[in-house]
């Protein structure tokens, strides 16, 4: 620990020591770049877009965009759709996927490890080839237009399932269930008042992992939810660069508004976040 | 009466697994309803002519003989491919230099580097397609087209040509998912025992050496890892060409799902849609197969070593 730390805080010069730094400053140039173009053509209007050389430095007119996005789509209304999509889908999932994780790691049935098998195979169909028939069933149910043909189906999970299940499996002390079964506590008892506050951990990288699935999510929500009253941020998006007149400062400026709050939600929690991605990989 | 007593008399463990069915039981019902019955519903429609609204027509294998008679549907399944390579391999390289950079001791800032590098995943995959559609613009004055003209090299028409569509989709896929990757093997990396790499360095080893003999090795599973979730991936990429080439769907650009899309949901070709999903699921599951089988002599080999 101690060479670490002289050798991180060093500031003699070498080679490699600049080759590193060479790289990651160039690696984090090209990450950033595209966020600040696309915050330089949302503060311009769309003739100083279309001038060559194109602008770099921002303009005057971030507001004046931003108004006009508001004349072409709902964004305030798209949004909140993404809000309430995502904000269900993550607890419903949280909840539903904690149960069967609890039940996967500490409950004796009959079948279990078949069950458990057939949770993870199903993780390895791809989404796409039940798209059409999924879309029938919708307009069955008569959902077509409703935020729920999104919810619903989104709370089908088997990576929660798995990643709850070990969370829970290594978390929670036999002893303690033990325990509380002889005092004669319910399973879901148990499940709700020791099992949930003990891996309360996972609930949040799960939920983190999950949100922003559902947020980013585009390809169900353009089938399922067509008309504008119910678009998500996505949907919205896609609709106001698809307008037949396009006005490049316009959409940029839709697309940055609709990026900047999971940017700020990302930094606020950027540990937490990057920590639960990489584990949540690396497990599975 | 009779009931309530023989429950109380039920065993704890039959009690115990009647909880756990109940407790288990909504993923099974959604999925019975959202994912098996649709997937199974599939094979059924691809044998069916069908627009969304009339009565189901049987055609046998004629919806098949439909999209494999459709050079687009080839152009499809070439795009996704070459797409997908162009987009997935560099991105791994790339991403091991970044973990390996991000993993050094020498360097100060690690967190906001890491912190840089990996923004791009939390983007959603239309805002990138849209930020890169004026990248890519076929006017002068697109960011691609614009760096060109420095050169000397007069304006692309990024979304109509053979090549500039898959090098623009592929810099999308590329560039949104390099800094997840990176976070991954970095996680990968640290779990490599640092004794290892100071007993190379007492040997002299140089920093390539390093990384060609005891990173890349004790990273095997994680890049298997990583190469089999972006094959995968790849093969559902629908958004970016979507975005970038509108509903339109350039054949130069168009990949399989955006293809079943089209089929479904503009043309109300319900049953050609469902045969290109089912070209596309024994695509996929060849690819898995085929992942699994190196996956296993690989495992294997270390067993025997």
């Amino acid at each position: 620990m101690a060479q670490v730390k002289k050798e991180t805080g060093s500031s003699k010069f070498s080679v490699k020591k600049l080759f590193v730094y060479l790289l990651l400053l160039f690696g984090s140039l090209a990450s950033l770049f595209p966020f600040y173009y696309m915050f330089v053509m949302a503060t311009r209007l769309n003739r100083e877009i279309n001038q060559v050389p194109p602008p770099f430095t921002p303009g005057a007119d971030l507001v004046n965009n931003f108004l006009k996005v508001l004349d072409s789509i709902d964004f305030f209304g798209a949004m909140w759709n993404s809000f309430v999509v995502s904000f269900s889908v993550t607890i419903g999932t949280l909840f539903l996927c904690s149960l069967a994780g609890y039940t996967f790691a500490k409950l004796e049935f009959k079948g279990k490890n078949v069950l458990f098998v057939m949770i993870l195979v199903t993780m390895m169909v791809p989404p796409q080839l039940g798209l059409i028939p999924q879309y029938y069933i919708i307009t069955t149910l008569g959902w077509l237009n409703e935020l729920k043909a999104v919810i619903i189906p989104g709370l089908i999970n088997a990576f929660g399932i798995f990643w709850m299940r070990q969370y829970m499996k290594e978390g929670l002390p036999g002893e303690i269930i033990e325990a509380a079964k002889i005092d004669g506590c319910s399973n879901f008892r148990i499940y709700w008042n020791i099992a949930v506050p003990m891996t309360l951990p996972a609930f949040a990288t799960l939920g983190i992992i999950v949100f922003m699935h559902v947020w980013n999510d585009f390809l169900w929500p353009l089938v399922v939810l067509r008309d504008p009253s119910v678009h998500t941020l996505q949907v919205a998006l896609r609709a106001l660069n698809d307008a037949r007149q396009m006005d490049y400062g316009m959409i940029m400026s839709g697309t940055f508004w609709a990026t900047v709050p999971l940017i700020i939600v990302f930094l606020l929690f950027n540990r937490l976040f990057i920590e639960s991605l990489s584990e949540g990989a690396v497990k599975s | 009466m009779e009931k309530p007593k023989k429950t109380r008399r039920m065993s704890e463990k039959k009690s115990t697994a009647l909880s756990a069915y109940v407790f288990i039981s909504p993923f099974f019902i959604l999925f019975a309803v959202f994912g098996l019955f649709p997937m199974i519903f599939s094979f059924y429609l691809s044998f069916f002519r069908w627009d969304g609204l009339a009565p189901m027509e049987f055609t046998g294998w004629r919806n098949f003989q439909f999209i494999f008679s459709d050079p687009v549907f080839y152009s499809s399944i070439k795009n996704t491919f070459l797409i997908g390579i162009m987009g997935t391999a560099p991105q791994i390289v790339a991403a091991l230099f970044l973990a390996f950079a991000l993993n050094s001791q020498l360097i100060r800032f690690r967190n906001t580097f890491r912190t840089m590098v990996f923004l791009p995943y939390i983007t959603s995959i239309v805002a990138v397609a849209i930020i890169f559609g004026v990248v890519f613009n076929n006017q002068p004055f697109g960011f691609a087209n614009y760096f060109l003209s420095l050169f000397d090299i007069s304006p692309i028409r990024w979304n109509a040509e053979y090549w500039p569509v898959k090098i623009a989709i592929a810099t999308m896929v590329f560039w949104r998912w390099v800094g997840y990757n990176t976070i991954i093997f970095l996680a990968g990396m640290q779990s490599i025992p640092k004794e290892l790499y100071e007993a190379a360095k007492i040997d002299g080893a140089t920093v390539f050496q390093q990384i060609r003999l005891i990173t890349i090795p004790m990273l095997k599973p994680i890049i298997m890892f990583v190469v089999f979730t972006a094959t995968i991936g790849s093969f559902q990429l629908f958004t970016e060409p979507l975005i970038f080439l509108g509903r339109g769907l350039r054949e130069e650009g168009i990949t399989i799902v955006a293809y079943l899309w089209r089929d479904a949901f503009i043309y109300n070709s319900f049953g050609t849609a469902s045969a290109a999903a089912i070209v596309l699921f024994f695509i996929i599951i060849t690819l898995t197969a085929v992942n699994l089988l190196i996956t296993n002599r690989i495992g294997r080999s270390k067993n025997l070593g």
